[in-house]
């Protein structure tokens, strides 16, 4: 809990009022019992029936008192643990949306979806019972041993002297369960992946039939979190009967030494059943201060992994700048190496210049290095080794906010979401409708006026209502839309048929003539006309220059000309 | 894939209310599965309440000695041995009471999130073509959990509680039944005003559970898009939009917590109200001479017994109205219908031939809106069906009905000459190897995932299946080989490589007929070639369909379907087509408009 302190820190004075209203609250409570006890030792031997009545009218009041300010309590409880939630989340996401590629890829989609949501969940819990739980209990525990003790010191030792004993039960007992929940929330991550991967493989499941296959393998993640929720439970099981047990002989042993005591005169029997009285609550107050450690130790297992996503450093820092020197290039890649496994370089050595306007087209076998070069041109990983320059400044001394501004991108298997059409192109962005449906027009994504509300039609969740042709349209449209100094199409148009892949390299030839583009393609036909191609083999550059030198200098280009032109020389 | 024109609307699993009372009844059916765990929990609660208010009784027959003395020492330590002995049987029996529950009531989480995922699996493609993931997830995860905890934990109070209320009720009428009356006006009172906050706290926590589900499915699907998001610096515009989600989500839950709070210190209150009462009226009866003074404490404790676990329940009752909740998501899950099962006399189809015909069939994904009119084909085995034609033309839907993703409205499918409705649809999608344009690779190591489909496959057969796909020397650079774990749908490796994982995976299959969806598009064209040669052998004596747009690759097809909106508008070999000069023809040019 301690790492979300600096969450918890602001509600401080609301939390502390909160904590005054249940301890008010809780003495009230505590006033009851001793009325009772007042009422039968020195009242009832009185006589005195409005006496009587006036000790009971002082319970009832007590009563409404408690009930009111507790109410109150659990309320502002609540909202102060809201409060904290929505702000830690708010900050778990932000964090999350900031983790390069590479933390991502490390703590997983699965495990990041289970943080913000179950684990901050739990986190909301432990901090609203914390409040609720944590205070009232305590308080009428410690109420409840001070009482006793100012009747009766003897009585009282008696009752002092199990504390220890069950303290130690729930040191035991929090100390073994809260790596246990850790563990439990690992495999729920688990649980969470098994589902997801089936959710987003229906289909090659169904196909493979593999239905029971997959059963099995979930029933054993499944069978795997119930048996460690089973070994929590179990061990957390111990602290209630073992509480009461304790609590219990030591009632026992007020009752023989209570017996003395009375038949030496120094006490009254009255005395004895307040105790039971107040050993009743003390009880039932103990089991609730069982209650939050146990809470708290899942809460803090919670906690502690919401911690770990928060503290995890900022990659990808913005460097101090220098002014270019001269006239730069508009981009330019120099000497730049880099390997995702740190094993082989993924890219090396890779340099080039691009005028403000050129197009770059980049060919290459599978695992060449096509998407790792779009990749750090977008800053998702730094280059190992050399730079990369954008209108002479190192990408790396560049703020985020003004770099990524100036790109249009189309991933590989990018991502359309649930919601409209229009809400898709416009992904966040305040644009203007004319702007997205000139984007749309210009992506070829004519099929959006066929559908029923046009840019207004649903997206399902996926893209699922799309075929990849639209899809892939769909996310030119959103690349187009804000005008982008860079237009990065990684494979953007394989899913689109000839007859539209050649009408959107038209229309982004005429309208879109001032940005300087980056494409990666499979087919030579949206390259051919680029002003320089690369032509990448396991990260090194094998083939450069326009079409017509490729073909000259460059065997391989050359044979992935003829097969997909079916001719020799086509220019 | 699909293009159900009604699936963009946005739906939350689960936002039917049911009654109460079949969430019960199906809850107990969980529970009633293990009636002898069950039977067990019950008599170990009742043994060791009954033990465990014993002892006040004990208690007070000392006070009574003792108050009124002299000190009669035997009595009393007999007594105290007999609370000893009494507490001391009745926590280890609730210690053990306590095992028996959570063991139970794993049984029944285990068994829910079984049943739950045994329907996700058996439910129709469509249905996850709606549904965000993560609503999805946030039932099998947190409501599953939200049910969970109130059968082991609640569940265990409310038993334990009926019995301390009988049994304190049963002690307090032989100590003084007149006094026993004030419960006749705090009973009812505390059932009444229980009732009614139940009724208002309900429909928050129903709210609550959605709310958290479409948080959840929200996550899912931008963290998914983390990397768009960032390609285009829209952090804080998402982030704005999490925010509103969270913040429904958290006044969701803040204001069913508030309310559900209500109920403990409001019976704590009434509870309190009864002590005041009898104090007061047991002094008088005691004034008057109609109670001793040791029973009066025992009464006092019977009372405060009685109160303590109602008090408790009146908390849980809080949490139960949220397990409901979560039950009703649970169970509206568990009912989604399933691919409807096959007939009972439908037969194994064995010895597969791959002639395949469509005769005349209509099909759409919504009745008013038909994406296939009247279409007809025949491939007989070992053909090469290549469907092309523009996006949105219908093709992928063909292969949906192939494998009876989605069944057809009117006409007939066969295989072999048999209806293939009239045959089960794991011995029908079994026919086929499949590639798809959308590659799926689960968490485990490369071996396995190429011999998912085969999982008694040699090392030797998933090598060659890996050779032919051109894969092989790739996953020998690994420095963990064939044993690599992909991770997340293999985030770690190129769209390329991914495709060629799927495509040797449907190598090492041995069926009769085969499905390429787009299949080598996302693979370069030099690689492609290096496929296209293994694809060959592949194909040989199988009958085929392939949808590519690449008109390249299947010019050397047998049979070409040349598709447009939703119709088959020519067929016959590339030569043919060409020679038509018709919608083929102009596909064709159109890859040599190289005008950029």
């Amino acid at each position: 809990m301690g790492q979300l302190k600096s969450y918890i820190r602001p509600f401080y004075g609301y939390m502390l009022l909160t904590v005054m209203i249940k301890l008010f609250g809780a003495v009230v409570e505590l006033l009851i019992p001793y009325l009772l006890q007042t009422m039968i030792d020195d009242v009832v031997p009185t006589g005195r029936r409005d006496w009587i009545l006036l000790c009971g009218g002082g319970m009832i009041l007590c009563a409404v008192v408690c009930v009111v300010s507790n109410i109150v309590a659990n309320r502002m409880s609540a909202q102060s643990a809201g409060g904290i939630t929505l702000r830690v989340r708010h900050d778990l996401f932000q964090r999350l949306e900031g983790l390069s590629a590479r933390q991502l890829d490390e703590l997983t989609i699965s495990s990041a979806v289970s943080r913000l949501t179950s684990d901050t969940y739990n986190v909301n819990q432990l901090l609203a019972r914390m409040q609720r739980l944590g205070i009232r209990g305590p308080i009428l525990l410690l109420g409840g041993v001070i009482i006793t003790m100012c009747m009766d010191m003897g009585l009282a030792l008696v009752l002092i002297a199990t504390l220890p004993i069950i303290a130690l039960v729930v040191y035991f007992v929090t100390k073994t369960s809260v790596p246990l929940y850790t563990k439990e929330q690992g495999i729920l991550d688990d649980v969470v992946r098994v589902v997801q991967e089936n959710i987003t493989g229906i289909r090659v499941i169904k196909a493979l039939s593999k239905s029971d296959h997959e059963r099995k393998r979930f029933n054993r993640v499944n069978d795997y979190l119930s048996d460690t929720d089973q070994k929590v439970g179990g061990i957390t099981a111990i602290t209630n009967p073992a509480a009461t047990l304790v609590l219990n002989l030591g009632l026992t042993g007020v009752v023989l030494v209570g017996a003395y005591q009375v038949s030496w005169g120094v006490v009254k029997p009255g005395v004895i059943i307040a105790f039971m009285n107040y050993f009743t609550m003390i009880l039932n107050a103990m089991l609730g201060v069982t209650r939050i450690f146990i809470i708290w130790s899942k809460g803090q297992a919670s906690a502690k992994r919401v911690a770990q996503v928060l503290a995890m450093p900022e990659d990808l820092t913005v460097l101090p700048g220098k002014e270019p020197a001269g006239k730069p290039a508009y981009l330019e890649f120099r000497h730049v190496s880099f390997s995702y496994g740190g094993i082989v370089n993924n890219l090396e050595d890779l340099s080039f210049t691009l005028e403000r306007g050129q197009t770059l087209g980049i060919l290459g076998a599978t695992g060449s290095g096509k998407s790792t070069l779009v990749n750090l041109l977008l800053r998702f990983y730094d280059p190992d080794q050399g730079a990369i320059y954008l209108e002479g400044q190192d990408l790396r001394t560049i703020a985020p906010e003004t770099l990524r501004k100036k790109f249009g991108v189309v991933f590989q298997n990018d991502f359309v979401m649930e919601g409209t059409i229009a809400g898709n192109i416009a992904y966040f962005r305040d644009l203007p409708p004319e702007a997205l449906e000139k984007a749309a027009r210009d992506a070829q994504a004519g099929f959006i006026w066929e559908k029923e509300g046009g840019m207004a039609h649903p997206v399902a969740v996926r893209g699922n209502n799309l075929s990849g042709g639209q899809k892939q349209r769909l996310l030119l449209a959103r690349a187009l839309a804000a005008g982008p100094e860079v237009l990065v199409l990684d494979d953007a148009s394989s899913a689109l048929d000839y007859r539209t892949d050649a009408a959107l390299r038209r229309s982004l030839a005429q309208g879109y003539r001032a940005a300087t583009k980056v494409i990666v393609a499979q087919r030579i036909s949206s390259i051919r006309h680029a002003d320089l191609i690369l032509v990448l083999e396991e990260g090194r550059v094998i083939g450069r220059g326009n079409h017509e030198t490729l073909l000259g200098t460059c065997p391989v280009y050359r044979q992935i000309a003829s097969t997909q032109m079916g001719v020799d020389s086509c220019g | 894939m699909t293009r159900g024109e009604t699936s963009g609307d946005r739906r939350n699993l689960g936002a039917a209310k049911q009654p109460r009372g079949a969430i019960l009844l199906r809850l107990w059916r969980y529970l009633g599965k293990n009636r002898l765990l069950l039977a067990l929990a019950i008599v170990l609660s009742l043994t060791a309440n009954v033990l465990a208010l014993l002892g006040p009784r004990l208690s007070g027959q000392a006070i009574n000695v003792i108050s009124e003395g002299p000190l009669d020492l035997p009595y009393i330590l007999n007594r105290a041995g007999w609370m000893a002995v009494v507490y001391s049987i009745s926590a280890g029996l609730s210690y053990g009471l306590s095992q028996v529950m959570i063991r139970l009531s794993r049984r029944v989480v285990r068994q829910m999130r079984r049943d739950i995922f045994a329907r996700l699996v058996q439910l129709p493609v469509g249905f996850f073509d709606r549904y965000q993931t993560g609503d999805i997830l946030s039932v099998i995860t947190y409501d599953v959990d939200t049910v969970n905890q109130s059968l082991s934990a609640d569940l265990l109070q409310i038993l334990q509680t009926l019995v301390t209320v009988v049994v304190s009720l049963v002690m307090m009428l032989t100590i003084a039944p007149k006094l026993v009356l004030i419960f006749c006006v705090t009973i009812p009172a505390t059932v009444f005003f229980t009732q009614y906050i139940t009724r208002r706290v309900r429909p928050l926590f129903r709210r609550r559970s959605a709310m958290l589900g479409e948080l959840n499915g929200f996550v899912e699907e931008m963290m998914s898009g983390q990397k768009t998001t960032r390609a285009y610096g829209r952090e804080g515009a998402v982030l704005e939009h999490f925010d509103e989600k969270n913040r429904q989500a958290v006044e969701a839950y803040t204001e069913a917590e508030a309310n559900g709070t209500i109920v403990g210190p409001a019976i704590n209150c009434i509870n309190n109200l009864s002590l005041a009462m009898v104090c007061i009226f047991g002094s008088l009866l005691y004034l008057s001479g109609g109670i001793r003074l040791g029973d009066l404490s025992s009464f006092i404790q019977y009372s405060r017994k009685f109160s303590g676990p109602i008090n408790e329940v009146a908390n849980i009752i809080g949490e139960l109205q949220s397990a409901f909740a979560a039950a009703e998501r649970v169970f509206g899950l568990m009912d989604a219908q399933p691919e409807p099962a096959d007939s009972p006399e439908a037969g194994v189809l064995t010895g597969v031939q791959g002639d395949v015909a469509l005769d005349r069939v209509c099909f759409g994904y919504t009745e008013d809106r038909m994406i296939l009119q009247d279409f007809s084909l025949h491939a007989k085995p070992g053909a090469l069906i290549a469907i092309v034609g523009p996006t949105g033309a219908g093709k992928t839907t063909v292969i949906n009905l192939l494998m009876r993703f989605y069944d057809v409205q009117s006409g007939t499918i066969s295989v072999d000459g048999q209806n293939i409705c009239q045959v089960t649809r794991e011995s029908l999608r079994r026919a086929y190897s499949m590639v798809l344009q959308e590659t799926w690779l689960f968490h485990g190591t490369i071996y396995e995932n190429i011999a998912y489909g085969k999982p008694d496959a040699t090392r030797e057969e998933v090598v060659a299946a890996a050779k032919a796909a051109r894969i092989h020397n790739y996953i020998s650079s690994l420095p963990q080989g064939y044993d690599t774990v992909l991770s997340d749908n293999g985030s770690g490796i190129s769209k390329g490589q991914k495709q060629l994982l799927t495509i040797a995976r449907a190598m090492l299959l041995d069926s009769a007929m085969l499905i390429l969806d787009e299949a080598t598009s996302n693979v370069d064209t030099q690689t492609e070639q290096a496929i296209q040669a293994a694809m060959e052998e592949l194909m040989v004596g199988k009958t085929c369909f392939v949808i590519a747009h690449r008109l390249s690759t299947i010019r050397h097809a047998g049979h070409i379907l040349v598709m447009r909106e939703g119709r088959v508008v020519e067929q016959g070999t590339h030569d043919s087509l060409m020679a038509q000069n018709g919608f083929y023809a102009q596909l064709y040019y159109a890859q040599f408009d190289t005008y950029a």
